[in-house]
């Protein structure tokens, strides 16, 4: 897929790549066997008929294309773009045993592009089953949350997303940075929501403006579901962590993506734009983080990491695309403290790592070599190592049942402790995918169907 | 979008505003706070609610002019909209069975003890409040203040230009010193409360402070307003934003404010120029 050159791409916000031309989706979708049983969809969490979507690409008809996909996903301009495909349904391509997989998502973004620039008349706007009478709450409108709320249409039910912030999307919009997923994307398949008349209440934040009881009560939803991901930043407890420099990823992400930092001052909303800066992590996150600070004019971007390269949870081709872009990575390195000079940050001593047996889980443990700490001069450090449970809507819920770490839990339709409410996405699973937030939001949906047409008998 | 329902200036740069905001006044409560933008592009930035009214649906919140967002905030007035109003957000500041109590505000910060000490009187507290400001002009909501139930009302001012010519921690120490407190609340500029806090602590008298580090999202998400509270790492806008005074990390809660003070000059520079009623 044709891509912009590293050193033009890490200087703006503009996508990286660039994605098929027509000619190019049509002789992708050419190599695809269309074979007897498709394995591909086994590899794919919410089942996309891929077969049958591309089989309709090589006859040229992308409309019947566009709404095979629909079927199954609501957001294919989305996941085509930040599913992991290598992991899972290209995994599966048989073409990928002997030589190289057909590019399904790449096809699974274009036709996703097609359909959100083709003529308004000709977009593929799901059919709303007949008005059920019920209402029913979705809380967040990041993918597990909007997957449902597309659902629960379909379904006929009257849908209200409640969003914390100012705009919809969650991490698709807050954290995922523009260069890999431009926000008009995301707004454009959340338009076609709202299209199909789900209504979209922006800064409600659930457990604050109204528990999940008054909505039940006051507000009068028959069932809800909760989406609320899990956006509370871990930090690693290390000394010099609250010095002015130092950023959680998603404090620094927000204030680049969601808030336009990068466009300050003509955007309100400040971020310091580090000379010299050290990521801390080695998943999306940390490579997000990382190629975010280049293009806001880092001289020096290094990532820091306890394990290796080949551990690191990132998808390959964005490890490609940070090394490419100037990142320097610094592997085996586990930080001990962050050094500062009147409350600035100065500098991060790490500690260098071997790997050493592997555990029960047959990961190899980073262990410290001794004597071996060293000082990497910066002056911004970003933590990027995870996020947890936010406690604040499970804290004025008493009956909800959780884990000790917070997550809600939910069966495997999303059903949680508490009678009408559902649950799914990274709330319940802790932090994943897109696409698994998706379709436990759709699984939800099914289960909340069920249960609403069970209280009407 | 969220109506502006009322507008009054205060004192030069102190201004308050009412919104309309059903949902929020509704649950709205003493110490709590909301974070608005004015119009699409902007800065979120956190207020706390100096009244509301669940009957009517309304929400108040008094500001000080000091950069470009609170200075677009000053030029709107009744039938203009804000783009986004969220809240309530944080924990709201214990009233009940705090006995003898002051409470402190200095300078804007008299616009969040206000709501504090009703809350309290109306919780059968004996309230004392001491309001202190650098002059005369920057004094705010003394008439407010004086339709309390209070036990007292005490001005002080750094000039003398109204009340006594001292700073908050005068009368303080000196209700302290007479046993007459259980209790001490302040509300207002950082170093303002770290000397309340010393003060307080000498007396061993339980302080409360509410502490207004940088936010962005005020629910927890970002971790933008960490403070450090008896060695830990709190998160202001959800553990806050009242604390404990005798433990919070003062230093590094100023040094934390200021932060962003030079990238702010710049876009306040740039919003001058734009905007030719910038005072
Ligand atoms: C920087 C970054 C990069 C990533 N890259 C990828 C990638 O390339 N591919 C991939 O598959 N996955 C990626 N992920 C993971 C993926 O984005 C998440 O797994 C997914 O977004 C989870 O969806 P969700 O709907 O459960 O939660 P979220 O996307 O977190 O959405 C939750 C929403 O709920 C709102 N909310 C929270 N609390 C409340 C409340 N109390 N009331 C109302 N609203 C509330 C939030 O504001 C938010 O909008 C990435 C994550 C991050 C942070
Ligand atoms: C919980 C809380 C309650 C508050 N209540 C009030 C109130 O009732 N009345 C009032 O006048 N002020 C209050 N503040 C302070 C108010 O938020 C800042 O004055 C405002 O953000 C300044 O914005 P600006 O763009 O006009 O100024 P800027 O030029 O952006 O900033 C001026 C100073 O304000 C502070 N500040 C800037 N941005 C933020 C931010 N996003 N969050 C917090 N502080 C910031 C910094 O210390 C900065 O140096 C409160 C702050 C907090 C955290
Ligand atoms: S403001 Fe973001 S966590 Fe408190």
């Amino acid at each position: 897929m044709p891509e912009r050159g590293p050193s033009e791409r890490a200087r703006d916000f503009k996508e990286v790549t660039l994605g098929y031309t027509e000619e190019m989706a049509r002789g992708e979708a050419e190599r695809c066997l269309q074979c007897k049983v498709p394995t591909c969809i086994e590899g794919c969490p919410v089942n996309i008929d891929i077969k049958s979507f591309i089989g309709r690409m090589i006859e040229g008809d992308y409309p019947a294309a566009v709404s095979v996909l629909k079927e199954r996903n609501a957001l294919p301009a989305v996941c085509g773009r930040v599913c992991p495909q290598e992991e899972q349904c290209e995994a599966r391509c048989v073409l990928g045993k002997k030589g190289e997989a057909v590019a399904i998502g790449r096809l699974e973004r274009w036709l996703g592009d097609y359909d959100l620039t083709c003529e308004l008349d000709h977009r593929c706007v799901p059919e709303v089953g007949a008005p059920s009478g019920k209402r029913v709450a979705v809380v967040g409108s990041g993918p597990a949350g909007l997957a449902c709320a597309g659902e629960l249409r379909r379904f006929g039910h009257a849908v209200t997303v409640l969003e914390s912030l100012h705009a919809t999307g969650g991490v698709l919009t807050y954290g995922i940075p523009e260069f890999r997923l431009p926000k008009h994307i995301v707004q454009a398949e959340v338009g076609l929501l709202e299209e199909m008349g789900v209504e979209i209440r922006c800064n409600v934040v659930v457990g604050a403006t109204y528990t999940l009881d008054e909505l039940m009560t006051a507000e009068g939803y028959d069932a809800i579901f909760v989406g609320n991901g899990a956006g509370l930043p871990v930090f690693m407890n290390i000394a010099g962590e609250n010095l002015n420099g130092v950023y959680s990823a998603n404090e620094f992400l927000t204030r680049v993506n969601l808030m336009r930092a990068y466009e300050f001052p003509k955007a309100d909303t400040p971020v310091m734009r580090g000379r010299k800066v050290a990521v801390v992590g080695g998943g999306n996150v940390a490579m997000d983080s990382a190629r975010t600070a280049k293009r806001l004019g880092a001289e020096e971007v290094f990532l820091v990491y306890r394990r290796t390269e080949d551990e690191m949870p990132a998808r390959k081709e964005e490890v490609h695309h940070a090394r490419e872009e100037g990142v320097e990575f610094k592997m085996l390195c586990s930080p001990e403290e962050i050094l500062g000079n009147e409350g600035w940050v100065t500098g991060l001593t790490a500690t260098r790592m071997e790997l050493g047996e592997p555990d029960a889980s047959g990961r190899r443990a980073p262990v410290c070599v001794m004597d071996s700490s060293f000082v990497i001069d910066c002056d911004t450090v970003i933590m990027a190592i995870g996020t947890r449970a936010n406690p604040l809507l499970t804290a004025t819920t008493p009956d909800l049942e959780v884990t000790k770490r917070g997550y809600i839990v939910a069966d495997e339709n999303g059903a949680t402790s508490k009678p009408g409410v559902f649950a799914g996405g990274d709330i319940v699973t802790g932090s994943a995918t897109v696409i698994l937030a998706m379709g436990a939001g759709k699984r939800a949906a099914r289960a909340i169907d069920e249960w609403l047409s069970r209280d009407a008998e | 979008m969220f109506p502006i329902v009322h507008t009054r200036q205060l004192s030069d740069a102190v201004f308050e505003m009412g919104v309309t905001a059903p949902a929020i006044a509704a649950k709205a409560r003493a110490g709590q706070f909301l974070i608005l933008r004015v119009a699409e592009g902007g800065e979120r930035i956190p207020l706390t609610f100096s009244d509301w009214s669940a009957e009517e649906g309304w929400i108040r919140f008094i500001f000080m002019r000091v950069g470009k967002t609170t200075h677009a905030l000053s030029h709107l007035g009744a039938g203009d909209s804000l783009a986004d109003v969220v809240g309530p957000l944080g924990v709201p500041t214990h009233v009940d069975g705090v006995g003898r109590v002051a409470v402190i505000g200095g300078g804007v910060g008299a616009a969040v003890a206000y709501p504090v000490a009703r809350a309290m009187c109306d919780a059968g507290a004996e309230v004392t409040v001491i309001l202190g400001a650098r002059n005369a002009d920057l004094l705010i909501l003394e008439d407010e203040f004086r339709a309390l139930p209070l036990k007292d009302l005490v001005i002080t001012t750094d000039d003398g230009s109204a009340g006594r010519k001292d700073l908050v921690t005068a009368p303080l120490k000196e209700l302290c010193a007479a046993g007459a407190l259980d209790h001490a609340m302040a509300i207002g500029p950082a170093i303002m409360m770290k000397f309340c806090a010393a003060t307080t602590r000498e007396f061993a008298v339980p302080m409360t402070v509410s502490l207004n580090p940088i936010m962005v999202d005020g629910t927890g998400m970002c971790g933008a307003c960490r403070v450090t509270v008896g060695g830990e790492t709190k998160f202001g806008c959800v553990d806050g934003p009242d604390f404990d005074g005798h433990l919070v990390d003062f230093e590094e809660l100023m040094s934390r404010q200021r932060v962003y003070n030079d990238l702010e000059r710049e876009a306040d520079a740039e919003y001058s120029r734009q905007c030719s009623c910038h005072s």
